[in-house]
């Protein structure tokens, strides 16, 4: 059977795919855009609804870069179509903040200096939402294990983990 | 990626209908491995049916004792849930050994269980594998083979299953449910997934009209004496070498019944009753232990790269073994290392 596949993908011509419309609710708000179903959450936000705040990193669930909250909890949006997602409340980086006043877990990573050339930030920041609202982190090592989805490639990790540590220890809910 | 059509399933019967009238459908669920397999075109389905919507969500007792895992609950849900905790602490360290958090939240138990080999070869669609493309041959067998299998494996596949739940699956005993055009059927776990041999194309037993629905967990959890243990390249985030699941029942020093799997080191999380049997009776000594760990490798055969595993897989066996005894495998930690530093 995977044979065949293999010789359905050799013999298709290069057409592209007919598109549909999704409706997708990101950071509560409701677009409606047309796109084939072979579009991914993370490529629909970037590249259809200019959210270029959720990174692409490795494209296959290995770095973390984009993670986005989707009825509240992470995952990366490399690994979800964008058509699967549609009824669900979706949440990227730029959804965080209310107004002018930041989540506090971006003000964490500003004051923890949690950062070196920010790539990876979005998507460590989305992730430690997503790490507060399960609530099983309870030690640094927790927290450590539990982050470990987030590759850091400037190794920042000594501060991220010392930032989301300080939430915690206010007591920093999840965003609501 | 080649091109696709997309539904959404509401019902058991339009998603099995709807999967047998297209040879190359697929079923998608959490979608992190057959994404990531489309994207670098190893699977090419032509119609994806998503199956999210279905209700096979819940975890619920069995009239026997057990627990029922819905095919569709996610895998942080289910290593959370308060029963897997409480009642089969093996499976959720097990499940919490895998991944990322981002991955568990997305994963299934069904996806997880027929997730497909993370062999290079078998992903690099330049290069022969049989897994892949049946008769182009193995270009592990002489290849980079490191992560590759010791027991069980043929000349026409060297690859292991990368599941770490389908380990603790095994030890368990768990039974899959599927539902097919013909009905439904239970499979038992040691008949699910399969040894490569001449078709290695083929992981397991389930038919392609089928749909799985859920996993049944016996009565029997191991809570009091049992050890996931996973050995991999970094502490976090990374794919076992070698892990094994070990579930004992004592009796003061005395074993009276063991189990054993292991993971990293077969097409199929690799069991021996021989081995089991060998502890049955005996006290928990590490000179029994170390009979067993030999008589599970007795036959494992290395590669270039990988004949490493065949000691290391020795040594974690009796490892595992002694943590079980001891229960010095966290027991009230979900994960698998100390962590005792308060926030
Ligand atoms: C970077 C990375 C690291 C990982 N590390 C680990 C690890 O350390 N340990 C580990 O165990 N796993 C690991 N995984 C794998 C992960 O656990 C699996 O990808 C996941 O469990 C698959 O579940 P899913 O629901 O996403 O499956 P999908 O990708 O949706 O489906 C997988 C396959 O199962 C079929 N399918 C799904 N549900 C059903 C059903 N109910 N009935 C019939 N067919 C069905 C699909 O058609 C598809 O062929 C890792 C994955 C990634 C990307
Ligand atoms: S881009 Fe999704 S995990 Fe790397
Ligand atoms: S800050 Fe550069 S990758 Fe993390």
């Amino acid at each position: 059977m995977q044979n065949q596949a293999a010789f359905e993908i050799s013999a298709l011509q290069p057409a592209l795919p007919p598109q549909q419309a999704v409706t997708l609710k990101v950071n509560g708000q409701e677009k409606t855009i047309k796109l084939a179903p072979w579009v991914s959450l993370l490529d629909a936000l970037r590249e259809y609804l200019q959210l270029t705040g959720t990174k692409k990193g490795c494209d296959h669930g290995q770095c973390g870069a984009c993670t986005v909250l989707v009825n509240g909890k992470r995952i990366n949006s490399c690994l979800t179509l964008a058509i699967m997602e549609e009824g669900n409340e979706i949440i990227t980086i730029e959804g965080l903040a209310k107004g002018d006043e930041l989540h506090p877990l971006q003000t964490a990573f500003i004051e923890h200096d949690a950062y070196q050339c920010g790539y990876c930030t979005p998507g460590q920041i989305c992730s430690a939402v997503g790490l507060l609202a399960e609530g099983k982190a309870k030690t640094t090592a927790d927290i450590k294990e539990l982050m470990s989805g987030n590759i850091c490639r400037c190794g920042a990790y000594t501060n991220i983990v010392s930032a989301i540590e300080e939430v915690i220890q206010k007591g920093g809910q999840a965003h609501e | 990626m080649n091109s696709f059509t997309y539904t959404r399933a509401t019902t058991l019967e339009t998603a099995v209908q709807d999967k047998a009238s297209a040879e190359l459908a697929k079923f998608i669920a959490g979608g992190t491995n057959l994404t990531d397999l489309m994207k670098v075109n190893v699977e090419g389905p032509n119609h994806l049916i998503d199956i999210r919507q279905l209700a096979l969500k819940d975890i619920t007792d069995n009239a026997d004792g057990g627990l029922r895992l819905g095919a569709l609950a996610t895998n942080a849900d289910t290593a959370y849930h308060e029963q897997v905790a409480k009642r089969y602490p093996l499976l959720a360290k097990a499940i919490l050994a895998g991944a990322s958090a981002q991955l568990r939240n997305m994963a299934t138990n069904g996806g997880n269980i027929l997730q497909r080999t993370r062999c290079y070869y078998f992903y690099d669609t330049a290069t022969a594998c049989n897994k892949r493309e049946p008769g182009s041959g193995c270009a592990a067998l002489s290849g980079f083979n490191r992560i590759h299998a010791i027991l069980g494996a043929s000349e026409h596949c060297i690859a292991v299953h990368p599941s770490d739940m389908a380990i603790a699956l095994a030890a368990l005993e768990a039974n899959v449910n599927v539902t097919g055009q013909q009905g439904n059927r239970t499979i038992p776990f040691s008949d699910f997934h399969r040894l490569p041999g001449d078709a290695p194309h083929l992981d397991n037993t389930l038919q392609p009209d089928e749909i799985i629905t859920s996993i049944d967990l016996p009565a029997k959890g191991f809570a009091q004496h049992h050890a996931y243990l996973k050995l991999r390249d970094r502490e976090s985030y990374a794919f076992a070498l070698v892990s094994v699941a070990a579930g004992l029942e004592m009796d003061g020093d005395t074993i009276t019944e063991a189990r054993i799997a292991l993971g990293g080191v077969a097409h199929k999380p690799w069991r021996n009753r021989e081995a089991e049997d060998l502890l049955t009776g005996k006290s928990a000594t590490e000179e029994n232990f170390k009979l067993a760990a030999a008589e599970i490798m007795r036959e494992a055969k290395g590669y270039e790269h990988n004949s490493f595993k065949i000691e290391l897989g020795k040594r974690a066996i009796m490892r595992a073994l002694e943590q079980a005894v001891k229960m010095s495998n966290k027991p009230d930690s979900h994960f698998h290392r100390t962590s005792t530093e308060p926030v």
